[in-house]
């Protein structure tokens, strides 16, 4: 039972990350865009989270493990800038 | 019943909006965004490999695909646009209606072809043993308990030896393409306290990694493309050489993973087993001795590729 | 379900509710930085939320610390990325230039 809540709860995560990455596809600046780091980063890893308990794959909090440093170094990827340079 | 709708509502949406960001990344104008999309889409496929129960896969999707493969597609994205804004490159003219058609088309009969191979082997006759029971059922002599990892080091481990030969070409490609561009700005308070713990913290998951891949999913690549995260960052928050040694030490990092590993398939090959065939009681530290070079192998390599070019 | 299970669903289900709220606020608020702010935030309680949720039903103490070691590192690395990115979309983006 509580299985089902869990499946749920998953695709109601899933269903706000779809939604949340239209703002990354129109988002009329680029920093928008960087954005899609920090949703997927964080709203991914609860999504694992779930489906770790929920399909019974604890390996998948492994997964969830990297997706967070893997966000954090994407979004600093998007942000930093070269020495002598105003744009990228 | 609601479990299996559920399931199968969970399917569409996540299918679709893979589809939908492939779309998005493949027909932006402008190729820094089209990145930042192929960057959200491959965290995205993570999680459709982790929907189908195939953990290994979606470590090194994460890892490899999303982290290193969009950090270097997107330098060299702006390194693009910004010498186009310059004058110094031109872009490629747009490609005509019918070849773009014709290569839909043409994918299209390609993914039909796939699709009807992946139904023979699910309902075709199960005459003869398949490769997979074959492979599954001699897992436990293999050395390691994990299947994926008894196929990467041990059934296939040439293909791995390849894989890192490859990896080396890569880079030699790259430095022969001449010096490193600009460092990247010194890091404000914030960027150096979250590395100060972000670096130690992927080193770590690194050797985490690699050791449980024995058991459980993990293993040599993406405990190396945590490594080699570790450098993208550190180059990131102003560091020169991605915290990598000076060149010499580099030349001996990257090639460690072939070197350990060819050593070892020709002295097994000189104690008259065959070349990577190994004995039954040492697999396990063999494999273990051949995956921690290549970590440090594949780490070296993928901070390396990401600095861009010898120091002059 | 014992009543663990039912402070698990209720914890989940808040944690689900705010990942919609940090959603909304990312789709209609009407300024980049507004937007940020509502995102990182709820997000990261959301998340916080649904690990304290998913905790009872690991197993072990070990897999337990684990799940707190990834809300921590998502606070701190969600913290530093947001201020990344502001700062950058502070200082007048080049990029900006090109679209």
């Amino acid at each position: 039972m509580i299985n089902e809540v869990y499946l749920t709860v998953s695709l109601i995560v899933l269903l706000t990350m779809s939604v949340g990455l239209i703002r990354v596809i129109i988002g009329p600046t680029p920093s928008d865009r960087m954005m899609a780091a920090q949703l997927l980063g964080t709203a991914g890893i609860g999504m694992l989270l779930l489906l770790a308990t929920a399909l019974g794959v604890p390996a998948l909090i492994d997964v969830a493990l990297i997706f967070g440093l893997l966000a954090a170094v994407a979004v600093a990827a998007f942000t930093r800038r070269r020495v002598g340079r105003d744009e990228a | 019943m609601i479990h299996d709708l559920w399931l199968l509502v969970f399917d569409l949406v996540l299918v679709g909006t893979l589809i939908a960001l492939a779309v998005a990344a493949l027909s932006s104008p402008e190729p820094r965004r089209a990145v930042m999309l192929f960057i959200a889409f491959g965290l995205w496929l993570s999680l459709v490999w982790a929907r189908l129960r195939a953990p290994d896969v979606a470590l090194a999707e994460a890892a490899i695909g999303a982290g290193l493969g969009g950090a270097l597609m997107l330098a060299a994205a702006r390194r693009q646009a910004r010498e186009t804004a310059e004058g110094q490159t031109v872009v490629a003219q747009r490609s005509s209606p019918l070849a773009i058609w014709g290569l839909a088309f043409g994918s299209l009969i390609a993914a039909g072809a796939l699709l009807w191979v992946y139904y023979q082997t699910l309902h075709g006759e199960p005459g003869t043993a398949r490769l997979a029971d074959l492979a599954l059922d001699r897992v436990p002599e293999s050395g390691v308990s994990n299947p994926v990892t008894s196929v990467l080091l041990n059934y296939r481990a040439y293909d791995t030896l390849l894989e890192l030969g490859v990896l080396m070409a890569a880079l030699m490609g790259i430095w022969s393409l001449g010096r490193a561009p600009a460092p990247f700005q010194p890091a404000g308070p914030a960027l150096t306290a979250m590395v100060a713990w972000v670096v130690p913290l992927l080193i770590l998951t690194a050797g985490y990694m690699l050791w449980i891949g024995a058991s459980a999913p993990g293993g040599a690549f993406q405990a190396g493309a945590l490594l080699g995260a570790a450098g993208v960052i550190l180059r990131l928050a102003g560091h020169p050489a991605a915290g990598l040694p000076g060149e010499t030490a580099q030349r001996w990092l990257i090639t460690l993973g072939i070197a350990v590993f060819a050593v070892i398939g020709l002295a097994l090959m000189g104690a008259g087993l065959g070349f990577l065939t190994y004995p039954a009681g040492q697999a396990k530290w063999l494999i273990l001795a051949v995956e921690s070079a290549a970590t440090l192998a594949i780490g070296a390599t993928l901070a390396a590729a990401y600095v861009g070019g010898g120091r002059g | 379900m014992s009543w663990i299970d039912w402070l698990s669903a209720v914890l989940v289900a808040l944690g689900a509710l705010f990942f919609i709220v940090g959603t909304v606020g990312l789709l209609r608020l009407p300024d980049l930085f507004s937007r940020l702010h509502a995102l990182t935030k709820a997000d990261n309680l959301g998340l916080g939320l649904i690990m304290l949720g998913v905790l009872p039903q690991v197993g072990g103490p070990l897999q337990g610390l684990k799940l707190l070691m990834i809300w921590l590192l998502v606070l701190l690395a969600g913290a530093t990325g947001a201020h990344l990115i502001a700062k950058r979309a502070l200082r007048g983006d080049g990029e900006d230039l090109f679209e």
